[in-house]
């Protein structure tokens, strides 16, 4: 095993209304490391590469399969999950920095509740009878189960929004993620049944009428989902709600 | 006046947490659901194959009953029989929920459910959304919890950590101290009851495939205060897992199906490339020891191969708990079509192209059948009553367990596809009975007297405060990183006593070296190190108990495999002549001549053990001590029989 040391700079933070500043740090370098591997190297030795002892580096991750969407963070100046992050893959010294999109909570761990508060507002579930035994769900093509489940596998990193140029820290734009989400439960049998109310949550400022179609959403996702055909279907299911708000209501 | 709504608190927003908080809001119930991160973030969005239920779509003459066969054949009968039976037959209306919820399941040519094979029966019996099934599910369970919490039925409290549960002074449970992982804040919070769906306890291992936050510190808290712990010694291990530094991740079965084959060079040490190791250098010991079946041995007897060549012959690749799994004899085009998603999970987190490079497993710990002890009430027709308080409820009275960190239905082995199924279950059906328990309670928690949850708090603050003094010289991280490699080392999967008595002292000397712990970060705000200092003391008592069950456990069941014990069954034995014995025994003395050679005294010996030792482990803490117990399992449905291993 080589036995040579890496550097990696990393952008920390005390608080969420504190100043940032940075920190250098030396790790052993080992085959196949990932980032999460050397965070938990400096936990184990907790002191910058002057020798100096400081609190450890704090992160959030998970399942490190990169199916939980935790360990989102700023690598090397690009937004992508830590755990498929590997050492030799990247450019020396290494940067880390929290999200920028997302209130600091410490470090590099970030508060993403606004995700979740979005999913709140556009009803991004779907309203059954009751859990009881009614029988079979509906009826429907595989070709169609197939396009839900490449949206269905949305793991609410954030990676869409921190690369977008709309979405800032202090405007309401909803963002992929969340249009993307009114699509799968519209496309759903029963989803469909609240699909206005979906809408009109859309139509709105902040809504899907405020992207400005950057396309840089979906070149980060880590998943592959086609968010600007996302867009593109919203769009054009809003605009026919409009149309019919104006013919109907 | 207007009718106090029930109040529940529920820990754990995986599958089983999440499941039982729908249904209690479907009952009209409050609840207050807490969560170590995001609920969309537990582990259950981690399980990739699918679930199970008995649909019978292919006419292949499946039904519940006969899942729940082969369930209980699975466990080594260990497993106390109507709680998995009726979880058979309640699955596949969970199956239809979950897919009325909108999970994106597979379909037939005809739209309705698709269904696959996989280990351990022979029906297309598996339900599966793509390679994600348990983030699938996870998803929709969390989506309708989010519509309760919209309409204001839930309070999330996530970034929250379970320390303890609020017993007043008729013992009875009444609420939970939780700590703010952010503001770091010590606070209780009161409940009709308590449920614990905190998942498993891998983190105890170290390096699994379980998540980080997987460390069985909630139910360990429980049993610490008094609660019973069951079959702890049951650890699932996975044969194949990608090694890595800060985890170990899954490699499906399906790399084997396809031809991949198992070696180590010859030469310990070897540190040649893979490749520039000649055919004749190679050492394929599943092909060699077991011709008939090659790589193709089932699940354990992997595991053990593997545990042997890297432990005992020490053969490891250069010298690393790994071997190889190899798939470069195949053309790239083959691999891609068949084992397209498997080589792509290998590429992203190693680098490594299985195409041209051999891949690098080992076996990891996967799922732990053990955790906290519960208790069920039958209907008297071999399945559950669904309406009472019993379900569920460990043995202090208002603190329930779901999911992973209970401790029914899967006996001494789990099957694929039964866990996301069990915790699924169980959420849903203890939700009527904590209903009614909450109806029944003889004091509501409003009214107990205020100092028990004040002093409940004052404990953990207290705690918390001691714990952020320690100034010694133990790193948290380091030790725990040493308590993982004890368990990895001594209490995997093959089992030796004095390899057992070894662990039990590399424990103590463990816990008394985490009385001199550093508390590396004394700062308030989103600090995790304190907790993690708590979380490791809990983890230090649970592998205790997981070492003392085994070390106690003088036989071979399921996944506890002790090779001093093994019964010796004959290789032409047929598990049908067990059914005929039993049989013949009603009439008298059985006659040597009945059976083959040796068969009969196999059988008995089969009897004798379990007559001995087909019982529930339970672990007790009393006065700072674990004490070790046993207790019966509930046979009643089918007699337990011999399995065949191969």
């Amino acid at each position: 095993m080589t036995t040579k040391n890496i550097t990696i700079k990393i952008k920390r933070q005390d608080a969420p209304d504190s100043k940032p500043y940075w920190q250098e740090f030396n790790v052993p370098f080992k085959d196949h490391s990932n980032i999460i591997s050397c965070l938990q190297d400096i936990q184990r030795s907790p002191e910058t590469s002057n020798g100096v002892s400081i609190n450890p580096v704090v992160w959030e991750c998970n399942c490190l399969e990169e199916v939980c969407g935790a360990c989102t963070m700023v690598i090397n100046g690009r937004v992508r999950q830590a755990c498929t992050a590997l050492v030799d893959k990247l450019s020396h010294p290494i940067t880390l920095e929290p999200m920028s999109k997302f209130p600091v909570v410490r470090d590099l761990h970030v508060d993403r509740s606004r995700m979740f508060e979005n999913l709140k507002k556009v009803k991004a579930w779907i309203n059954i009878d009751g859990t009881h035994d009614i029988g079979e769900g509906p009826v429907l093509p595989e070709n169609e189960r197939a396009k839900r489940y490449v949206l269905s596998e949305c793991m609410t990193c954030g990676c869409c929004l921190e690369a977008c140029p709309q979405f800032s820290k202090d405007n309401n734009f909803l963002g992929a993620a969340t249009f993307s989400q009114v699509r799968l439960f519209n496309a759903h049998p029963t989803g469909k049944y609240n699909q206005e109310e979906r809408l009109e949550a859309v139509m709105g400022e902040g809504g899907i009428a405020d992207c400005g179609n950057a396309q840089v959403c979906v070149e980060v996702c880590p998943k592959h989902i086609p968010l600007t055909e996302s867009i593109a279907e919203i769009g054009g299911q809003t605009t026919l709600q409009i149309i019919k708000n104006l013919l109907f209501k | 006046m207007e009718k106090r709504p029930n109040s529940f608190v529920v820990i754990g927003g995986g599958l089983a947490g999440l499941a039982c908080t729908m249904k209690l809001c479907e009952a009209k119930a409050k609840v207050t659901l807490v969560s170590y991160q995001a609920v969309k973030r537990s582990h259950s969005v981690c399980a990739q194959g699918g679930i199970n239920a008995a649909i019978n779509s292919k006419g292949e003459g499946d039904s519940p009953e006969i899942h729940f066969y082969d369930t209980v054949k699975g466990g080594d009968f260990l497993a106390n029989q109507p709680l998995v039976r009726d979880m058979c037959y309640q699955a596949p209306a969970i199956i239809h929920l979950m897919d009325r919820l909108g999970v994106a399941f597979n379909r037939s040519p005809e739209g309705h459910l698709e269904f696959r094979r996989f280990g351990g029966t022979l029906y297309s019996r598996t339900a599966f959304a793509g390679a994600t099934t348990g983030q699938q599910l996870l998803y929709a369970l969390d989506e309708q919890v989010r519509r309760y919490e919209h309409d204001g039925q839930v309070t999330k409290l996530e970034w929250h950590e379970y320390l303890e549960a609020v017993i007043d002074h008729d013992g009875v449970c009444k609420g939970a101290v939780l700590h703010d992982l952010r503001t770091g804040e010590i606070f209780t919070v009161g409940g009709d009851a308590v449920v614990l769906a905190t998942g498993g306890p891998s983190q105890v291992y170290g390096r699994s495939t379980g998540s980080t936050v997987c460390t069985g510190a909630a139910a360990t808290s429980a049993y610490l205060q008094g609660a019973k712990y069951g079959n702890p010694e049951f650890i699932q291990i996975h044969p194949t897992a990608i090694p890595g530094h800060d985890k170990l991740r899954l490699m499906s079965e399906s790399a084997r199906g396809e031809g991949g084959r198992i070696w180590v060079p010859k030469k310990p040490g070897d540190s040649r490339p893979p490749r520039e190791v000649p055919e004749n250098e190679r050492y394929y010991f599943l092909e060699e020891n077991y011709p008939l079946f090659g790589n193709l041995v089932p699940r354990d007897v992997a595991s053990r191969e593997i545990y042997d060549v890297v432990f005992n012959k020490k053969m490891g690749i250069v010298g690393e708990p790994m071997v190889y799994l190899d798939l470069t004899h195949h053309p790239k085009e083959y691999l891609d079509n068949r084992l397209g998603g498997i080589i792509d999970i290998y590429e992203k987190f190693t680098g490594d192209d299985p195409r041209n490079v051999p891949m690098k497993i080992f076996p990891a710990v996967h799922y732990s059948m053990g955790g906290l002890w519960t208790d069920f009430k039958d209907d008297g027709h071999g399945l559950i009553d669904h309406q009472s308080p019993r379900n569920q409820m460990t043995s202090i009275p208002g603190l329930y367990a779901a999911g992973e960190a209970d401790f029914q239905y899967h006996g001494a082995n789990r099957l694929g596809a039964n866990s996301l199924l069990s915790c699924i279950y169980t959420g849903l059906m203890m939700g009527p009975g904590l209903i009614q328990y909450a109806k029944n309670q003889k004091k509501v928690f409003e009214n107990v007297e205020p100092q028990v949850f004040e002093k409940a708090a004052h404990k953990w603050k207290d705690r918390f405060s001691k714990i952020k003094s320690m100034q010694g010289s133990e790193n948290p991280y380091d030790l725990h990183r040493e308590l993982g490699d004890t368990m990895m080392e001594n209490v995997l999967i093959v089992r030796d006593n004095t390899k057992l008595n070894k662990a039990l002292s590399m424990i103590d000397d463990i816990e008394t070296r985490s009385h001199d712990i550093r508390c590396l970060d004394t700062t308030h705000w989103a600090n995790p190190t304190p907790s993690f200092i708590n979380q490791l003391n809990c983890m230090i008592h649970l592998s205790r108990i997981i070492a003392m069950g085994a070390l106690m456990r003088n036989e071979f069941r399921g996944a506890h495999y002790k090779p001093e014990f093994d019964l010796k069954q004959p290789s032409d034995f047929d598990p049908h002549e067990y059914v005929d014995y039993m049989e013949q025994k009603n009439y008298g003395e059985v006659p040597e001549e009945s059976f083959p050679d040796g068969h009969l005294a196999y059988m008995k010996r089969f009897e004798a053990n379990n007559e001995r030792w087909l019982k529930t482990t339970i672990a007790h803490y009393d006065e700072g001590k674990p004490n070790i117990s046993y207790e019966p399992v509930d046979t009643s449905i089918v007699p337990p029989r011999p399995r065949k291993y191969d």
